[in-house]
């Protein structure tokens, strides 16, 4: 049985799509920001797949770029995170509201 | 064979995943976010990426889990999450669209529609070889003003990670939000 680029297509769409419905169901911020990572995780896949299936290294320094935005975001959220949970004792998104309309 | 560890890495991974989201405590959604991305270097393995699945174990597992980790033990987050719903019919909907989603991108995925022109930003090298060579050679020359700035971004992630993690002299506000 061979294995041809739409195996991994179909495998980074599914763990985007759990990503995503986690992202929207999930209250934690902590779980959120991991739901964002798994979603980055599975545009990477479908990255590196383009780039085999096309022989296009392009693909893969994408993804080396996508992993430093990764690593500054989780280092910048991570801090907002502790900065709101010293504030406020918990991390849940639906208690933080002070932007409200 | 290359089914076999396919097949036994993707279920893997959407196990992993699925973890991430149904977890009740944090530090066991980052666990499983773990193992979805140690099976993701497998993949990576797989499609002649050596290189980047090296920086995905030591970016990714260690770095950025262990990030995750630390925050959630420094912080005893451990508490259960409220379930009351400020917004009623979001999660159904939530589901709802999320099922909707799948079903796109598992459409445009799966049949043979994506592809696009081969060899756009130079040719990968012959198998086995990592590609360290062809990714240092585009990095370096047609995605070197990406590469400078990424340098920027990093150094005031870092900063901005600094100023918001201090301790401020504001005096501040424990009242609990209301409705928690």
């Amino acid at each position: 049985m061979d294995i041809t680029p739409s195996y991994y297509l179909v495998l980074g769409a599914m763990l985007f799509t759990i990503g995503a419905v986690g992202l929207l169901v999930r209250r934690n911020a902590l779980v959120m920001f991991m739901c964002v990572e798994l979603m980055l995780n599975a545009v990477n896949l479908t990255f590196v797949t383009f780039a085999d299936a096309l022989d296009d290294i392009g693909g893969q320094v994408i993804v080396f770029f996508t992993l430093v935005v990764a690593a500054a975001e989780v280092a910048v959220g991570l801090a907002l995170i502790v900065a709101i949970f010293r504030r406020r004792q918990g991390v849940t998104a639906d208690d933080v509201h002070l932007l409200e309309g | 064979m290359e089914a076999v560890l396919f097949f036994a890495c993707a279920a893997m991974a959407l196990a992993g995943a699925a973890g991430v989201v149904l977890s009740r405590k944090p530090f066991h959604s980052a666990l499983f976010l773990l193992l979805t991305m140690v099976n993701m270097s497998v993949f990576f393995l797989m499609q002649h990426a050596a290189l980047v699945a090296a920086i995905q174990i030591v970016v990714y597992a260690s770095a950025i889990i262990v990030l995750f980790l630390f925050v959630i033990t420094l912080l005893g987050v451990d508490q259960r999450e409220s379930l009351d719903e400020t917004l009623r019919w979001q999660r159904s909907l939530a589901v709802g669209l999320g099922a909707l989603l799948a079903v796109e991108v598992v459409a445009l995925g799966g049949r043979e529609w994506a592809t696009g022109a081969r060899s756009v930003r130079g040719e990968l090298d012959p198998p086995r070889t990592g590609n360290v060579e062809a990714l240092a050679r585009s990095l370096f020359t047609d995605f070197i003003w990406a590469f400078e700035v990424t340098a920027v971004l990093l150094v005031i992630a870092v900063v901005g990670g600094v100023v918001l993690a201090r301790r401020s002299r504001l005096p501040v506000d424990r009242t609990p939000a209301e409705g928690s």
